[in-house]
C-alpha cells in the first residue's frame, strides 16, 4: 500500500578502499546524511517517531568490500528542482566518501519485493592467506565432495555449529592469482566469507574478501537487482535497466527547463 | 615520508572498530608536506569516538589549515588491541588523514580535557617514536605541546611537554606556527639549538615552558616553582579571544565515517561562564563571558548542516540556555522550513527552572524521554556552599514543567564529598529524588527519577582548590547512606561513579612536578585509558605513588593554607589568588556570590586583568530561575545571600 504518488528509488553502489572497514550500520549513517544533503523528497513513516523510509539490503560484513550493495527508499511526489533520476548516481556520489560510488539508480515498481526477501545468492571474490595454491585447490575439491561442512558460528553471543556446505553453491579458484570465487546461498542462513575460509581449514585465513554482484532469481531466471550503467551511456541507468529489466519502471523526467540545483553541493 | 596505510590495512582486519583508524572524515584535509610548512600533529589521547568530536581540536584543525605556512593532520590514541598489533608489526603512531608516521610532523600537540588520559599521553609520545622525556630530545624531534583545561596545571606532565599552551588557542597557535618555522627555516637537524626553540616559545604569552622553570622543595613539600632562564615570566597568563565573532569555527566541521560521541552539528554559542559554581574549574578558567552574535550562531547552524547533513544541532557552552534570546534561537531553527521541521536542538547543559523545560519543550516536539538537571548539592546550604543557586522551587517547578508537558525521566546531577559536606546533606539528595518522584506520580504512573552521584575532585583554579577531597571510603560510605535511603522510594535509582577514580584523577589534577614519576610508572605497568571504567586500576596507582614515595594523603585529602606553595602558582588563569581564596572563606561560611555578568563586577580578575570585558548581547539577564534573575533566593533556607536582586 503505497500512499498517493509516492515513488520507489532503488540505487546500487559499491563500498571499497579504506571505507570497508566501516560497519553496516556506518555506512546507513552516510546514506542519511547524504540523502538530507541532497534533498531529495525522502518519505517519511507515519507515527511518533518518524524514520525515514529507507531499506538496506543484506549487510556486508566489516572490512569485506563490495562493488554491489543496494538501497531502496521511498520518494514523496517530486517537486521542482529534483535531481533526475538518471542523475542520481552522480549528484549522490559527490556527496558520499570516497569508496562509496553510485552506479545506478532506478525507479521500481511497488511489486518488487523487498532485497533482504529477494537476493538468493552472492558472488563472492576471496583472497586465502597461508596456503598455496596447489593445497588451495586440494581443498576446494575436498570442500564440494563433501557432504556437509560443519562450521562453529557465534549466533546472539553463543558458539554454534553450523553446516554451510549447502549453502555454498559454487567454488572455484581463480587465474592466475590464486583468489578463491564463490556463489554463496543467502537462505535460510547467509554465509560469511570468513566462515568459508574456516571451513578450508588451518592455516589458511581470510585476506581481502569483495562482494561482486547479488542474485535475483525468479522463474529460473537470475539477475541483479540493478545493473550498472555500461560506459558511455553517460549514467543513463534507468534506460538500460528498463533494456535488461522489465521489471524496472521509467525514471522520472526532468523538469522542463529547470537544472538540478541540488547536485552540485559536493565535497569542496 | 611515506604512507603507512599499506602496513595499517594488513592489521586493521583483526582489531576491533577498525573505522577508527581510517579517516575519510568529510572536512578532512590532505595537505602537502613540504619545507617551509610547519607539519603539526593534532593529538587526542582518547580514542577516535570520544576525541573526534573534540571542538578545540576542529577549531585549530581549521586554523593551521588555513595558512600557507602550516598543515595539521590528527591521532587519535589506539585502542589497546591495536596498539598491541601496531608494536607487533612496527607501526608508529600515524595520522588519520595520510596515514603518516608521526615522525612526519614538527609538532605534536595534544589536548587535554581529562586528567586520567594523562598516561595515554606518554603511551602516544611513545609510539610516536619520541624519548619520552623532554630533557632527552633533540634538533631533530618534534616538539611536544598541550593544550585544554588540563595544562591549567601542568606540573605533573612537566617531564613529557615542551611547551603547554594556556586558554584560547586561536590567535597563539599561529604565534607558536611563526617561531617554529623560523627555528627550521633551513638548518639541518643537527644544528638545530632546542633551548633555543625552548626560550623562543616561552616568549610567547600564554605559553608555558617547563624546563626554563625549577620547582624546589622544603621538607617533602613544594616550595617554590622559579625561572632559571634570563626574560622568561616568573608567571605565565592565559590567553583570551575578545570575540568570539571572530572565529566562526569550525566552518567545515568534520563528519566522521563512523560512530563517535556527540553525533551531531556542534555550534559554540558563548565562551565562558560567570555562574560562578566553585566546584567548576571550566568555569573559573575561562571568563569572561563572550558570546557570538545570534545572527553569527544562526549561520553557522544553516551552514553546518547543509554541509554536514546532520538532523541534529548543539548549542554548546557551559550553560546554554543563558545565552541572550537563545529562546529565539532555537524556534528559528526548529522552525526553519530548509529542515523540513526535521531538524533537533539539543542545549547540552539545562539550567534547572521551569522556564528552561518550556524552551526543552521547543525543542523536543517528540521523543520525550529523559531530561535532565543538575542541582548538585542535595540540600539549600550544601548548594549555597558551592555556589550553585537553585532553590527547592526551582528544581519543583523544573521537575513539574518536565513531568507534564511529557516527559518520563529525569535524571539528577548531584556531586558528593563537597566541601563541609555532612550526611544530612547526602541525604538530602534522596529526598530531593523522592519529592520528584511524587511530583511526577501526579501525571503518569511509571515515572522514574535518577539521581546520579559523582565525587567531588577539587581543581586548581578554583575556590576549591585548598580543599582536601574525601577519601575512597568516605566516597564509599556517603554512597551507600545515600542508596539506604533512596531504597524507600520507588521510582527513584541511585547511580554513581567508581569513587577510585577520583584519586588518580585528584593526582594528576593537583599533583606538583614530582607526579610526573607516578604517572610514568603507571604507563609503564600498562596502565593506559585509565578513564576508561573497565582499565581503570587503582592498584597501579597505589604502587606507583609508593614506589616514589609520595603520599595520596598529602597530594588529595589534606587541606591546604593560604601561604602553601601551589603547583600552579605560576600559571595564570587572571583569578586573583585574594578572589579565589575569599570565594573558598565565603564558600565555608555559605555566602553565595551573584553572576557578574548582570551585576556590578567583583573584581576576580579574569576580565580586568587582561584588559577585556563581558560580551553579552542582553543586558539583563533570563527570563526564570533564581541564579541572579531577580527570584528571592532566600525562600530556599535563612542561610543569608548576598545578593542583589534585578528585576529584569
Amino acid at each position: 500500500m503505497s500512499p498517493e504518488g509516492q515513488r520507489r528509488l532503488r540505487l546500487r553502489f559499491t563500498k571499497t578502499g579504506k571505507v570497508r572497514f566501516t560497519s553496516h550500520r556506518d555506512v546507513a549513517r552516510m546514506w542519511e546524511r547524504a540523502l538530507r544533503r541532497s534533498r531529495l523528497p525522502l518519505a517519511y513513516s507515519q507515527g511518533f517517531v518518524p524514520h525515514p523510509l529507507v531499506s538496506f539490503g543484506l549487510a556486508l560484513p566489516t572490512g569485506c568490500e563490495s562493488l554491489g550493495e543496494y538501497l531502496d527508499l521511498r520518494l514523496e511526489p517530486s517537486g521542482p528542482g529534483e535531481i533526475p533520476v538518471a542523475d542520481l548516481p552522480a549528484a549522490l556520489s559527490a556527496l558520499l566518501p570516497e569508496g562509496i560510488a553510485v552506479e545506478a539508480s532506478a525507479l521500481i515498481g511497488e511489486a518488487e519485493g523487498s532485497l533482504q526477501q529477494e537476493v538468493a545468492s552472492c558472488d563472492w571474490e576471496l583472497e586465502v592467506l597461508g596456503v598455496r595454491d596447489e593445497e588451495l585447490q586440494e581443498r576446494v575439491e575436498k570442500m564440494l565432495a563433501a557432504p556437509m561442512l560443519p562450521v562453529m558460528r557465534e549466533r546472539k553471543g553463543r558458539q554454534i555449529e553450523d553446516d554451510i556446505r549447502p549453502a555454498i553453491r559454487t567454488l572455484s579458484l581463480t587465474s592466475p592469482n590464486g583468489h578463491l570465487r564463490a556463489e554463496l546461498a543467502t537462505h535460510p542462513r547467509g554465509v560469511r566469507p570468513g566462515d568459508l575460509v574456516a571451513a578450508l581449514g588451518t592455516p589458511a585465513v581470510p585476506g581481502r574478501a569483495c562482494r561482486t554482484h547479488q542474485w535475483i532469481e525468479r522463474d529460473g531466471a537470475r539477475f541483479e537487482p540493478l545493473l550498472t550503467s555500461e560506459p558511455g551511456t553517460d549514467g543513463d541507468a534507468t534506460q538500460h535497466a528498463r533494456r535488461a529489466f522489465p521489471h524496472v519502471r521509467d525514471g522520472i523526467q526532468p523538469e522542463p527547463g529547470g537544472s538540478p540545483p541540488g547536485a552540485t553541493g559536493g565535497q569542496r | 615520508m611515506e604512507t603507512l596505510w599499506p602496513q595499517i590495512e594488513r592489521i586493521l582486519p583483526t582489531v576491533s572498530k577498525p573505522a577508527r583508524y581510517i579517516g575519510g572524515e568529510q572536512g578532512a584535509v590532505y595537505p602537502e608536506h613540504a619545507p617551509g610548512t610547519v607539519a603539526w600533529m593534532l593529538l587526542y589521547p582518547d580514542t577516535y569516538e570520544i576525541g573526534l568530536p573534540n571542538q578545540g581540536l576542529q577549531i585549530l584543525y581549521e586554523i593551521l589549515n588555513e595558512r600557507p605556512d602550516a598543515l595539521a593532520e590528527r591521532a587519535y590514541a589506539p585502542w589497546v588491541d591495536m596498539e598491541a598489533a601496531m608494536r607487533a608489526a612496527a607501526i608508529p603512531l600515524f595520522s588519520v588523514e595520510q596515514h603518516l608516521p608521526a615522525a612526519a610532523f614538527d609538532v605534536l600537540a595534544f589536548n587535554l580535557s581529562a586528567e586520567l588520559v594523562y598516561t595515554n599521553l606518554l603511551n602516544m609520545i611513545d609510539l610516536a617514536g619520541l624519548p619520552l622525556h623532554g630533557a632527552d630530545r633533540g634538533g631533530a624531534d618534534a616538539v611536544v605541546v598541550a593544550g585544554g583545561h588540563c595544562v591549567f596545571n601542568p606540573e605533573p606532565l612537566a617531564d613529557f611537554v615542551d611547551a603547554f599552551v594556556l586558554g584560547d588557542g586561536e590567535e597563539v597557535v599561529g604565534e607558536i606556527n611563526g617561531v617554529m618555522g623560523a627555528w627550521l627555516d633551513g638548518s639541518p637537524p643537527e644544528t638545530r639549538d632546542r633551548t633555543e626553540l625552548l626560550r623562543a616559545l616561552a616568549g610567547l604569552q600564554g605559553v608555558y615552558v617547563p624546563a626554563l622553570y625549577r620547582a624546589s622543595y622544603e621538607d617533602g613539600r613544594l616550595a617554590s616553582t622559579v625561572p632559571i632562564a634570563p626574560g622568561v615570566p616568573p608567571e605565565v597568563s592565559k590567553r583570551t579571544i575578545s570575540d568570539l565573532a571572530d572565529w566562526p569555527y569550525p566552518a567545515r566541521p568534520l563528519v566522521p565515517l563512523t560512530e563517535v560521541v556527540h553525533d551531531r552539528l556542534n555550534v559554540e554559542v558563548f565562551r565562558g561562564c560567570t555562574r560562578g559554581c566553585r566546584f567548576c574549574q571550566a568555569g573559573m578558567i575561562t571568563r569572561p563571558v563572550r558570546e557570538r552574535p545570534a545572527a553569527q550562531v544562526r549561520e553557522m547552524v544553516q551552514r553546518g548542516l547543509e554541509w554536514s547533513g546532520h538532523d541534529e544541532v548543539a548549542l554548546t557552552s557551559l550553560s546554554s540556555a543563558d545565552f541572550s534570546g537563545i529562546e529565539d534561537t532555537v524556534r528559528e531553527i526548529v522552525d526553519d522550513p530548509d529542515h523540513g521541521g526535521r531538524v533537533s536542538v539539543s542545549l547540552p547543559s539545562l539550567r534547572v527552572d521551569a522556564f528552561t523545560v518550556g524552551t526543552a519543550a521547543e525543542i523536543q516536539k517528540v521523543r520525550r524521554t529523559g531530561l535532565t538537571f543538575a542541582p548538585e548539592g542535595g540540600t539549600w546550604r550544601m548548594r549555597t556552599v558551592i555556589n550553585k543557586l537553585i532553590t527547592e522551587e526551582d528544581l519543583y517547578s523544573a521537575v513539574d514543567a518536565a513531568f507534564s508537558q511529557g516527559w518520563r525521566r529525569v535524571k539528577l546531577y548531584f556531586l558528593i564529598g563537597l566541601p563541609t559536606e555532612l550526611d544530612e546533606d547526602v541525604l538530602g539528595i534522596a529526598a530531593l529524588g523522592a519529592r520528584c518522584v511524587e511530583i511526577g506520580r501526579k501525571y503518569q504512573k511509571g515515572v522514574t527519577v535518577t539521581a546520579s552521584v559523582g565525587g567531588f575532585v577539587p581543581k586548581p583554579h578554583t575556590p576549591f582548590q585548598w580543599f582536601g577531597q574525601d577519601t575512597v571510603a568516605e566516597l564509599e560510605r556517603k554512597v551507600a547512606l545515600l542508596r539506604e535511603e533512596a531504597r524507600r522510594t520507588r521510582g527513584l535509582t541511585i547511580r554513581w561513579h567508581e569513587p577510585a577514580a577520583s584519586v588518580a584523577e585528584g593526582l594528576a589534577s593537583r599533583g606538583d612536578r614530582r607526579m610526573g614519576a607516578v604517572i610514568e610508572r603507571v604507563w609503564r605497568e600498562g596502565g593506559t585509558f585509565q578513564e576508561w571504567s573497565e582499565r581503570f586500576d587503582l592498584s597501579l596507582w597505589e604502587a606507583a605513588l609508593a614506589a616514589e614515595g609520595l603520599s595520596v594523603d598529602e597530594v588529595c585529602h589534606r587541606d591546604r593554607d593560604s601561604d602553601e606553595a601551589l603547583p600552579w602558582d605560576h600559571i595564570s588563569a587572571g583569578l586573583h589568588r585574594d578572589f579565589l581564596w575569599g570565594d573558598w572563606q565565603d564558600a565555608l561560611a555559605s555566602v553565595a556570590v551573584e553572576d557578574c555578568r548582570w551585576t556590578p563586577c567583583y573584581d576576580c580578575g579574569a576580565c580586568t586583568g587582561f584588559g577585556l570585558e563581558h560580551v553579552v548581547a542582553s543586558p539583563v539577564p533570563p527570563a526564570g530561575g533564581s541564579q541572579g534573575t531577580g527570584q528571592d533566593l532566600s525562600v530556599g533556607d535563612r542561610i543569608p545571600v548576598r545578593l542583589v536582586s534585578r528585576v529584569p
